[in-house]
């Protein structure tokens, strides 16, 4: 029913921005915890970003969703307007945090098209019996008001100090179009109001408790009536510097008609009093500026739908071939055509513009996903009773959109072995001299075409012994034990079937370790490497190609087929001419090349490609080194270098899984190109 | 049709689809596709040879910056190769997600064939027929109607009754 008039660009808008939502919300509920206590301007953005929940949810008639999100407005509204004393934080967070992976949970139902259907009942349990709890503690929201009265007011003398002569005025804010929860902005104002004013009204009076409000100030505005001593050019100033402010009407009334208005509004002061005591002035400004700053920077953005980037990156593709076409289109040889010429090369100047754009618009800093690393760590230093600190260094340096997709995974996977294996307990730690608080650092670097993510942490190291025992044991060791470098030693960790942890603990030793790190990296043109110095920390560190849709490749022919082996994967090219040939027993040939031999994997036979070069002096030779399993490939000749834009293969020659192709890519002729994957010469 | 506006006209262009066939020809036999699968119909392009791919299919061809593979339907029925021509046609057809252009000799015609003009093909044994849909009489002529899903994914069939 619900999928009968909810189509699915709408669907995706809702995922898409909820998404962002709680990833908002799980960074104010993750800094808010850093500091030990929730700020006003963090519950006032949990609530918010509940609040919005709450409503796009329903809209889309995700029932539990909206369930959620309500159950856990409710609860910060109680604890905004009440600012209860006693306040479990711990475990407040725990309850939010577990509603975001719940509306994550269902988020990636609803985008694998499966119907969102959590059971919610649970959650919805715990949050009732948390903000029963919290009302056993601290009173209700009314006995609240009347404890008020006996503290000091806030923010010192004004207010009590009998200053000279008292004038009345009224101000009327106009907010600006689509600022949204015009009630609670209005609200905020009233707040920082009450150090200022003897007196005040405001109309509509029910702007906390009642939503609709909302609508009523954007239609009439929100209109405040104040008694006070100071000047009215301050007063006006107060108002003016509003947030979102967009029309102010502001007037000097007299004693008489501010009494007969101030009666006229519902609410006297001492009930705004009441509700605001507590809030510090400043959190709420800086909350407030906060807020306006993510306003302003989401006007200069849009959010694009990824396939149409993609579409226009093959079209760039497609225009570069195609210039490319037309200027040494063959008709021209020979001709005299200088005006022709330097059109074209203008031409040239255009299009290698227009591509370096559009691959800078595919690509997205990094921050988010190492803010999302925030959490885990948070999780896990909880659950294994390890202080641990997260630092992240450059986040925003920026990587293609699709490798971002891929890193997160074995990003996730690292950080957990750092904190999971890497770090000492605290006990461990002090024993070592060390601070109690163990520290991961994250830090991502641009180096030439590519992107470095260092992953850091100050434990106690990789022990080489262990490593080398368990490779033992697991018949995974490659050489002897003794002549193998230290280098060498740690990269073993990544091999299939290693795991150095003693103990399997919930978050890592699973089976899967650094092998499917690797190969998660691989996939995008990446490599992992380790090191690490025993007692002061290990350093992991993944390369990334900046790009995965240009790479840089070599041009090689067999036969009448070109393939494109990409340039990060070739070591050298040589003739047979100087170096010795092979053959083992079996008839497997070798190339022997400074006293490294290669086996040979002669590409015609690999592809059963008919060619005439069959004879290895003819041919030439391709050293590959991929993961310390050197070989060499032997193809007809070779091209030249050139930068291609690698497109996937067609779904249907996908589907075969051919073993060496990797993808495709059009050449300066318009013709195709395959793209070998080195990786599958071995396996 | 000027009256038909908004979604009632989309659905009444689907309706158009419906019932009508491409017809091609491999050597004298005449076939038909449903022509609602039909994206395009292209000559016959440089090819890029797709290793360890069954002999059907040929390989890659251009398209525009579409990358798309293409099968020769005549070695797809087990028929001996023919040497391509200025009549050779790539028929480009799309379902499933699957994209694909089918090498045929040539492009014959668009016909509407009611329903009612096909019939199911006898089935004498197994693995005979196995592309066919149906059976259409048009006019005085007969046209195999093929199962375009089949012709595309219908490989481990193939590599069963091969052994």
């Amino acid at each position: 029913m619900a999928d009968k008039f909810i189509n699915d660009s709408m669907l995706e808008v809702y995922v898409f921005e909820t998404l962002q939502n709680i990833e908002q919300l799980e960074n104010a509920v993750l800094e808010s915890e850093k500091t030990g206590r929730y700020s006003a301007a963090a519950i006032n953005e949990v609530f918010r970003i509940m609040h919005t929940i709450k409503g796009s949810s329903a809209m889309m008639m995700l029932d539990n969703l909206a369930e959620l999100a309500h159950k856990m407005e409710d609860l910060f509204y109680y604890i905004r307007e009440t600012q209860p004393k006693q306040v479990d934080y711990a475990a407040l967070s725990d309850l939010v945090l577990s509603g975001i992976d719940f509306i994550q949970a269902e988020l990636k139902k609803i985008q694998n098209k499966e119907p969102a259907n959590g059971d919610v009942s649970d959650l919805l349990a715990a949050i009732t019996a948390f903000l029963e709890h919290l009302k056993a503690a601290n009173g209700d929201f009314k006995q609240e008001q009347n404890t008020l009265p006996a503290q000091p007011a806030a923010g010192g003398g004004q207010a009590a100090q009998p200053a000279g002569k008292l004038a009345a005025y009224e101000a009327v804010l106009y907010y600006e179009e689509g600022c949204e929860m015009e009630n609670i902005r209005a609200y905020g104002v009233i707040h920082n109001l009450q150090e200022m004013v003897e007196d005040l009204y405001y109309r509509p009076a029910d702007i906390l408790e009642n939503d609709e409000t909302a609508a009523y100030i954007r239609e009439h505005g929100f209109t405040v009536g104040v008694l006070t001593a100071r000047p009215a050019e301050e007063m006006r100033r107060f108002f003016e510097d509003v947030l979102f402010l967009e029309k102010l009407e502001f007037r000097e009334l007299d004693a008489a008609t501010f009494t007969a208005r101030k009666s006229g509004a519902a609410t006297g002061r001492a009930q705004v009093k009441a509700a605001t005591a507590e809030f510090g002035e400043n959190e709420e400004k800086s909350g407030a500026q906060k807020a306006a700053a993510v306003a302003t920077a989401g006007q200069g953005m849009i959010s694009v739908n990824v396939a149409k980037l993609d579409k226009l990156m093959d079209l760039v593709g497609e225009m570069v071939i195609a210039e490319a076409m037309v200027v040494q289109n063959p008709d021209l040889a020979g001709l005299e055509l200088e005006n022709f010429r330097q059109a074209a090369r203008q031409l040239h100047k255009i299009t290698s513009e227009i591509q370096d754009l559009v691959m800078s618009v595919r690509m997205v800093p990094l921050a988010n996903t190492f803010l999302k690393m925030q959490r885990i760590v948070r999780d896990m230093s909880k659950k294994l009773q390890k202080e641990v600190k997260l630092q992240l260094i450059d986040e925003d340096t920026e990587v293609d959109k699709n490798i971002i997709e891929h890193i997160s995974d074995p990003l996730m996977h690292l950080i957990r072995n750092a904190v999971d294996h890497g770090l000492e307990t605290a006990e461990e730690r002090l024993a070592a001299g060390k601070d109690k608080t163990g520290t991961v650092v994250l830090e991502a670097r641009n180096v030439g075409n590519h992107v470095l993510i260092m992953v850091r942490d100050d434990g106690r190291g990789l022990d080489k012994e262990k490593i080398l025992r368990r490779a033992e044991k697991n018949n995974i060791l490659t050489k002897p034990a003794e002549e193998m470098t230290e280098k060498e030693i740690f990269q073993l960790i990544f091999l299939p079937g290693f795991s150095t942890s003693e103990q399997i603990t919930e978050y890592s030793g699973r089976g899967v370790g650094m092998d499917v790190v690797a190969k998660n990296l691989e996939k995008v043109g990446g490599s992992v490497s380790v090191d690490s110095v025993s007692g002061q920390g290990t350093t992991l560190t993944l390369k990334l190609p900046l790009t995965m849709a240009i790479i840089e490749g070599m041009n090689l022919t067999v036969g009448r087929a070109r393939y494109t082996i990409p340039i990060s994967a070739i070591k050298e090219s040589v003739r047979l001419e100087n170096h010795k040939l092979i053959k083992d027993t079996d008839g497997n040939e070798m190339l022997l090349v400074r006293g490294e031999c290669y086996p040979i994997i002669r590409l015609h036979e690999f592809f059963k490609i008919p060619t005439e070069v069959t004879n290895l002096e003819d041919g030439i030779f391709i050293l590959v080194d991929y993961e310390d399993k050197p070989f060499c490939l032997f193809v007809d000749d070779l091209l030249g270098q050139q930068e291609v834009v690698v497109k996937a293969l067609p779904r249907y020659i996908q589907n075969k899984r051919i073993r060496g192709i990797g993808g495709c890519t059009l050449l300066g002729d318009g013709s195709i190109s395959l793209i070998l994957d080195v990786s599958g010469f071995v396996a | 049709m000027v009256e038909y506006v908004g979604f009632q006209g989309y659905e009444e262009e689907e309706d158009t689809l419906r019932g009508k066939y491409l017809t091609f020809l491999i050597g004298s036999d005449s076939y038909g596709i449903e022509l609602r699968y039909v994206t395009e119909i292209i000559g016959i392009q440089p090819v890029t040879e797709v290793p360890e791919l069954p002999d059907y299919i040929r390989g890659v061809i251009n398209q525009r910056g579409r990358i798309i593979p293409i099968m020769d339907v005549r070695l797809r029925f087990r028929k001996p190769f023919r040497e391509y021509d200025d009549r050779t046609c790539v028929i480009i057809v799309e379902m499933s997600g699957i994209t694909m252009g089918l090498v045929v000799d040539s492009v014959a015609d668009v016909l509407s064939i009611p329903d009612e003009n096909i019939v199911e093909p006898p089935e004498i044994q197994k693995n005979y027929n196995r592309y066919v849909l149906g059976i259409a009489s048009a006019g005085d002529d007969v046209k195999l109607i093929l199962d375009c899903n089949k012709i595309l994914t219908d490989d481990e069939v193939e590599q069963l009754s091969q052994l």
